[in-house]
């Protein structure tokens, strides 16, 4: 045992800075959702909506009955198929990964799409901007979102370092962090964890799974995330999302951080 | 290129003949069913035979009520159970007539494997308890827990019957993330199944990914480039990589081993990098299609170095692991799973390996690149969570070998080839994922979209056997032993 005391002391310090300093925040290379600019597209061209497996991209006729593009960024899985398919440069391959909205209308690129209504009103998280402790469930992901928040605690991430804890009991939990498309038999044993936390409570959909139901959303045994099953105050899609995306989202949701996306486009 | 045998059998003969099968060296790897275009019902028996040799699959369809093989071949009884859950064919003399996908409660209108199920209809849904072993001593308490149990892990409820520290049984109830992946295949076009199948099981994505593309070509008897299949061999061997990571620091958790935990995931954390730099996806997705790969990678220099580092400092690490008392003394002897109940009861990929049986798949069946290239096969006979652990820990060395074969001899060429199934067409795909074998049964019908795919993964297999190491045993092992396995949720479920 104090060899491993050894090894660990040898190793140093393995923890990134980010994000209080730099820019290291192991996402190199790491692609994001698309990005997506109408101006670019050829008159008439629908093709990113057509290969689009989950319908992020629809067309659908303005007033004056133009093609307009609707984007819904809380339903994109990330799979590049828009951008293999863009005649022009419209949609383009991007490392825009920080997509944690507390407003679903704000992960909607377009003025006049479908809005999903926000269920809550923001209340004041006063108190909770230091520290969170978060209670996850697992509502029937592909295990993917679990791996990145596995990696949430390992060493290069380390996110007890933000004050942002893992609890075991919902009893203790500020945060509700929900993944998957929800399905039938998670349902319950979601909603019970969920009233199982003391007030004021909170609920994150992280993944497109939760958020919107994803490429599983729908069929016989499964519903379309959170949509209609708790309220949301924290939407991080993604397929998964990365952990640096986890904890951007987190800080921001905690107003330690801005909010990085405003009506579906990444603000700088 | 090894492929498929089919021959059709008569529903009576079944049992004769697998039992005969089973007699000449062969292994039953599934039994599946689909519904070609006029709605009747066939059934596919997947078995392997000796090395190098075609899988066999027989086709039977059904007129009523079949036999159940699984007295012949226990590993069936779960395929049985889910055909009768998802597409309503009763089976005669099964040893455990209960439900298994479903859960009891659900009520859907009809099989919702049935082509005539409305597509986005939701099964009504009433929680009851399901079958539970009776129990009728005072002294055994039951102990539910889950689905949702402590850490960021997935749901599933673990009862325990147990006396004490001792645990009499344990009864996984398993498929609250049943998703209906399957049937989400359905009507789809080629691109769009991968992108699913990337999906059914994150940390395994290239592998069903790749599972799902080699079925279709199998259909479409498509040629990939040589350079795609060395590619799609390297991406296999790091999704290997980081998930082998991942196990030690997992396991060293259970046994308390703060720092080797710590290492073990910072460990995983440098593999997903260099996923992330070398692909854009963590999880190697976006990179698979049927006919090859979606873009040309350029493995540079750099990925040859960083391998050579991780290496170094995983050999370190595993040294470490290896000679730590207080981390052996937990694993030897802990959930030991012995050979004949391995091969019974369907045990695959290092779990299997740990309890003596030879077979990999990447060998055995070579698929990808991996007949041109040299393969080591680490097999263990103890059968415990230490022989599981050794088993990873040499897996590990040897992809990393592999890899670094891969970028000496790849060479430049084109990635991508047209691939297009016949219709009426169907592929069988296999791969062996880092958690063990994997098969996908697709089929077409008179269309290029998709009608039916049928996954096997690897953890519904090892789920099954995995209670068998538990009964019998104690509480303070249970965590060790079930991280010895390496088991997902997602996968079994699906």
């Amino acid at each position: 045992m104090p060899l491993w005391t050894l090894f660990g002391l040898r190793k140093g310090k393995a923890t990134t800075v980010w994000p209080k300093r730099g820019q290291e925040n192991g996402q190199e290379g790491v692609r994001g959702m698309p990005r997506i600019e109408p101006q670019r597209c050829e008159d008439g061209c629908t093709q990113c909506a057509a290969v689009c497996p989950t319908e992020a991209i629809r067309v659908h006729a303005d007033q004056t009955g133009a093609a307009r593009l609707e984007v819904d960024y809380g339903r994109c899985i990330v799979c590049q198929l828009c951008v293999e398919a863009c005649p022009t440069d419209a949609v383009t391959a991007s490392s825009d990964w920080a997509f944690g909205t507390c407003n679903r209308s704000d992960l909607v690129l377009s003025g006049d799409f479908h809005i999903v209504p926000k269920v809550t009103e923001p209340e004041s998280r006063h108190g909770f901007h230091r520290s969170l402790h978060i209670r996850h469930v697992d509502a029937g992901s592909c295990n993917g979102c679990e791996s990145e928040l596995q990696a949430l605690n390992n060493p290069f991430y380390n996110l007890h370092r933000l004050g942002i804890f893992f609890t075991p009991s919902p009893r203790f939990a500020d945060l509700l962090l929900v993944t998957g498309p929800v399905t039938y038999a998670m349902r319950e044993p979601l909603q019970r964890a969920y009233e199982a936390m003391p007030e004021p409570r909170w609920v994150m959909a992280v993944g497109t799974c939760a958020v919107s139901g994803g490429v599983a959303g729908g069929g016989y045994a499964c519903g379309n995330g959170l949509e209609g099953v708790l309220p949301v105050d924290l939407y991080l899609p993604g397929c998964p999302p990365n952990p640096a995306a986890l904890i951007e989202a987190l800080l921001m949701f905690l107003e330690r951080a801005p909010q990085r996306v405003k009506g579906g486009r990444l603000v700088e | 290129m090894i492929g498929f045998e089919l021959q059709s059998i008569e529903p009576d003969n079944v049992p004769v003949a697998i039992g005969q099968l089973i007699k000449n060296g062969g292994r039953m790897q599934m039994v599946y069913g689909w519904q070609p275009d006029d709605g009747h019902l066939e059934l596919r028996y997947v078995a392997s035979r000796g090395v190098n040799e075609d899988f066999l699959v027989l086709r039977c369809v059904p007129r009523g009520p079949l036999p159940s093989v699984a007295g012949i071949s226990p590993l069936l009884g779960w395929h049985e159970r889910e055909i009768s859950d998802l597409f309503g064919l009763k089976f005669t003399g099964l040893p455990e007539p209960y439900r298994l996908v479903l859960h009891d409660g659900a009520s859907p209108v009809m099989p919702p494997l049935d082509r005539a199920y409305p597509f986005d209809t939701p099964m009504p849904f009433e929680p009851t308890e399901g079958g539970m072993p009776v129990v009728d001593s005072a002294d055994v308490q039951r102990l539910p827990f889950g689905p949702v149990r402590a850490d960021v892990v997935e749901s599933v409820e673990l009862i325990f019957f147990y006396i004490g520290e001792h645990i009499l049984h344990l009864h996984p109830q398993l498929f609250f993330k049943h998703r209906g992946m399957e049937k989400r295949f359905e009507g789809r076009s080629l691109a769009h199944g991968v992108i699913l199948a990337e999906r059914v099981s994150g940390v395994d994505s290239f592998a069903h990914g790749l599972c799902f593309c080699q079925a279709v070509e199998c259909a479409a008897h498509c040629i990939v480039p040589p350079r795609a299949l060395m590619l799609r061999s390297l991406l296999a061997e790091l999704e290997r990589l980081y998930n082998h990571l991942h196990y030690l620091g997992h396991l060293s958790h259970t046994t308390t081993l703060k720092v080797g935990e710590a290492e073990g995931k910072l460990l995983e954390e440098r593999a997903k990098q260099i996923n992330g730099r070398l692909t854009g996806s963590r999880f190697l997705r976006g990179l698979l299609i049927p006919g090859g790969l979606r873009c040309d990678l350029a493995p540079e220099l750099w990925l040859s170095q960083a391998l050579e580092d991780l290496r170094k400092d995983v050999a370190v690490y595993t040294a470490m692991l290896e000679t730590t008392n207080s981390h052996l003394d937990r694993l030897i002897t802990t959930g030991v799973l012995n050979r004949q109940v391995a091969y019974d009861q369907g045990a695959t990929g290092p779990i299997d390996r740990a309890s003596g049986l030879d077979w990999d798949l990447r060998r055995d069946h070579p698929y990808a690149a991996y007949g041109e290239l040299p393969l080591t096969v680490p097999v263990r006979t103890s059968g415990d969570a230490h022989a599981r652990a050794q088993i990873r820990i040499a897996e590990i060395d040897a992809s990393i070998a592999l890899i670094q074969r891969i970028l000496l001899l790849l060479a430049a060429g084109p990635v991508r080839v047209d691939c297009s199934p016949t219709p009426h067409s169907e592929g069988l795909g296999w791969v062996e994922s880092p958690r063990g074998s994997l098969f996908y049964g697709i089929h077409f019908d008179s269309g290029s979209t998709l009608s039916r795919v049928k996954i096997k993964s690897p953890s519904f297999s090892n789920w099954r056997v995995f209670p068998l190491t538990v009964h019998d045993s104690n509480m303070m092992d249970y965590a060790i032993n079930e991280a010895s396995f390496g088991l997902t949720v997602a996968g079994c479920d699906r």
